[in-house]
């Protein structure tokens, strides 16, 4: 991929929790601007920890970048703190749907408006409800008491309150239904066209988010270990049988296919 | 029958008081987890601080003014000196910080005030009482639950409508989520105790309009606690609540038990309505240990 007009640059990052983990072992990715860019891996794979690095919030939990360096826009904001990084623009929703469960759901918004002042209230309100129309009728409620689908709605919203200019989205789909999953990605892709917005969107989803996404990073222990264009890698064999559960059409699987571990052990060195 | 009515309102007036110190120790005790041991010395310095300004011939409203001032300094001190360094440490050590607080601040007073009791002169408030009907109430009592509620209501305000009154909510349900929006903890931190020394310095200068001011004071602004137990340690409403039954159940407790004599012999030897509050929390604590409106997680339906 091409180094110049990429709003977010990874630099062969490492990263460490409580100075002995070592998560991240030499991760480099880029954000181009105005794209949607994926990063698919399985669990434990790092996909979180390479999003907290970027946004800060791995300090928060004891974790700090150790080696390499993250570039924003032409700055350095790997030793920044998280309140300075979504400052500059920008903002992660972090997995699991995390609201403010004692606030309604506009007052979980107006939150989200926190840093960029009281003037950008009402048109980043009518903006949200313009692309999640659902929250409008809720706009009163507890967020506590919302629906699953609600709440993801409602802490993509409250994001895009703080007028990001890279937006980072850690597992959007995670435990929404199939149909609630498609509208998210849905408005998820629209907020990229019309808004110009990039987004970097980290999935277990991976056939949902190369579906959406221009580019996609694998990630396997710490280490990219495969990236190129969604549609290359959608069509590439072992993306197809890790990721997609696909297997050539009309062939059973069997388990003299020992290939299986050798693939999986080329991408592990 | 009026002896009733006048202990349940100059009860519930009085609890407008704690309310008001209670609802400064659940902010603290919402956004950063702290159980504030040392609300009670608090509550002492602000009645102290008030005095002195009153003394200086300041006019009181004005002294209650500067008073706030001197709970926000004081606030964001007492945060950054003591508190900031412990984020992080385990919960234990921040509370044994706190009681070592309450007798660093008790010692302060003693060395710039003495142990007598001081008295605000002239009287702040006229000691002509009111009447209604039979009922006769203190106009001390009537301006302090006036002041306690304006200031009750200001807090309430800027909790729901503020950007910071939100962010430090924001902050007390997740830490992290606020944290990602740009929300700084660690101010957040900073003003609920800033905000905590106001209420408490108000609550205490009320107080010492009724008492006058002696140590006694901190003992009152530590029925804090069973006023949060009753209400649910991290609920405003609850504190707010909570406040005003310990007020009233206070009041009951030393116009009824106190005098209570069966056969010629006193049930009590006295001071009951001290300890009354104290029984009511145990209880509390045994029966419902969420409290009234005690945050149990959310469930979904």
């Amino acid at each position: 991929m091409d180094t110049n007009g990429s709003i977010l640059k990874l630099n062969n990052i490492e990263v460490m929790y409580h100075e002995v983990i070592l998560v991240l072992k030499g991760v480099s990715l880029q954000v181009p601007a105005q794209s949607i860019v994926a990063v698919l891996g399985a669990n434990g794979a790092g996909k979180s920890t390479t999003l907290k690095a970027i946004s800060g919030l791995l300090k928060h939990e004891d974790g700090a970048v150790t080696d390499g360096s993250i570039e924003f826009m032409g700055q350095r904001i790997d030793r920044k703190h998280a309140e300075e990084i979504a400052r500059a623009g920008i903002v992660q929703v972090i997995e699991g749907r995390r609201v403010f469960e004692h606030l309604t759901v506009e007052q979980n918004l107006i939150v989200g408006a926190h840093l960029r002042g009281g003037a950008t209230v009402k048109p980043g309100l009518e903006r949200v409800y313009h692309y999640f129309p659902r929250l409008t009728q809720i706009r009163h409620r507890l967020a506590g008491f919302c629906s699953g689908g609600e709440q993801q709605m409602m802490v993509m919203g409250r994001a895009l309150m703080a007028s990001p200019k890279l937006l980072l989205l850690d597992e959007p789909s995670m435990g929404l239904a199939p149909l609630l999953i498609k509208e998210i990605f849905t408005i998820i892709t629209q907020l990229n066209q019309r808004e110009q917005l990039p987004i970097l969107v980290v999935e277990q989803n991976a056939k949902l988010a190369l579906t959406v996404a221009s580019y996609a990073y694998v990630l396997e222990t710490g280490r990219v270990v495969m990236d190129g264009n969604a549609d290359q890698l959608r069509d590439n064999q072992d993306i197809k049988e890790f990721y997609l559960g696909l297997t050539d059409l009309g062939t059973r699987k069997s388990f003299r296919d020992v290939k299986h571990y050798k693939r999986r052990k080329r991408w592990l060195t | 029958m009026d002896i009733f009515l006048q202990l349940i309102i100059t009860g519930f007036m009085v609890g407008s008081i704690y309310a008001l110190v209670a609802l400064g120790w659940t902010l603290i005790y919402k956004s950063s987890g702290v159980l504030n041991l040392a609300m009670g010395e608090l509550t002492l310095i602000g009645a102290y601080v008030s005095y002195t300004f009153y003394m200086w011939k300041i006019p009181f409203p004005l002294a209650v003014v500067f008073t706030l001032i001197i709970g926000v300094i004081l606030g964001l001190l007492t945060e950054r000196i003591f508190l900031r360094p412990l984020i992080g440490e385990p919960t234990l050590t921040v509370i044994m910080v706190t009681v070592g607080l309450s007798f660093f601040f008790r010692g302060l007073i003693f060395l710039f005030f003495n142990t007598d009791t001081l008295v605000f002169t002239p009287p702040v408030f006229p000691s002509e009482p009111v009447r209604l009907g039979n009922v006769v109430i203190g106009q001390v009592y009537i301006w302090s639950f006036i002041a306690a509620l304006v200031l009750l209501a200001v807090f309430v305000i800027f909790f729901q409508r503020t950007r910071w009154g939100l962010a430090i909510q924001a902050t007390a349900d997740d830490e992290m989520a606020a944290l990602s929006l740009g929300v700084s903890a660690k101010f957040v931190y900073a003003a609920a105790w800033a905000i905590a020394f106001m209420a408490a310095g108000v609550g205490g200068t009320l107080l010492g309009n009724i008492n006058g001011i002696n140590i006694s004071i901190g003992y009152l602004g530590l029925l804090v606690l069973p006023a949060v137990v009753i209400g649910g340690l991290n609920s405003v409403p609850g504190a707010i609540v909570g406040g005003i039954i310990i007020g009233v159940l206070q009041n009951l407790a030393g116009g009824y038990l106190d005098p209570l004599t069966i056969a010629g012999f006193k049930v009590f030897p006295g001071g009951v309505k001290d300890i009354f509050p104290y029984v009511v929390m145990t209880i509390m604590l045994l029966v419902k240990p969420y409290g009234l409106w005690g945050w149990i997680r959310i469930e979904r339906v």
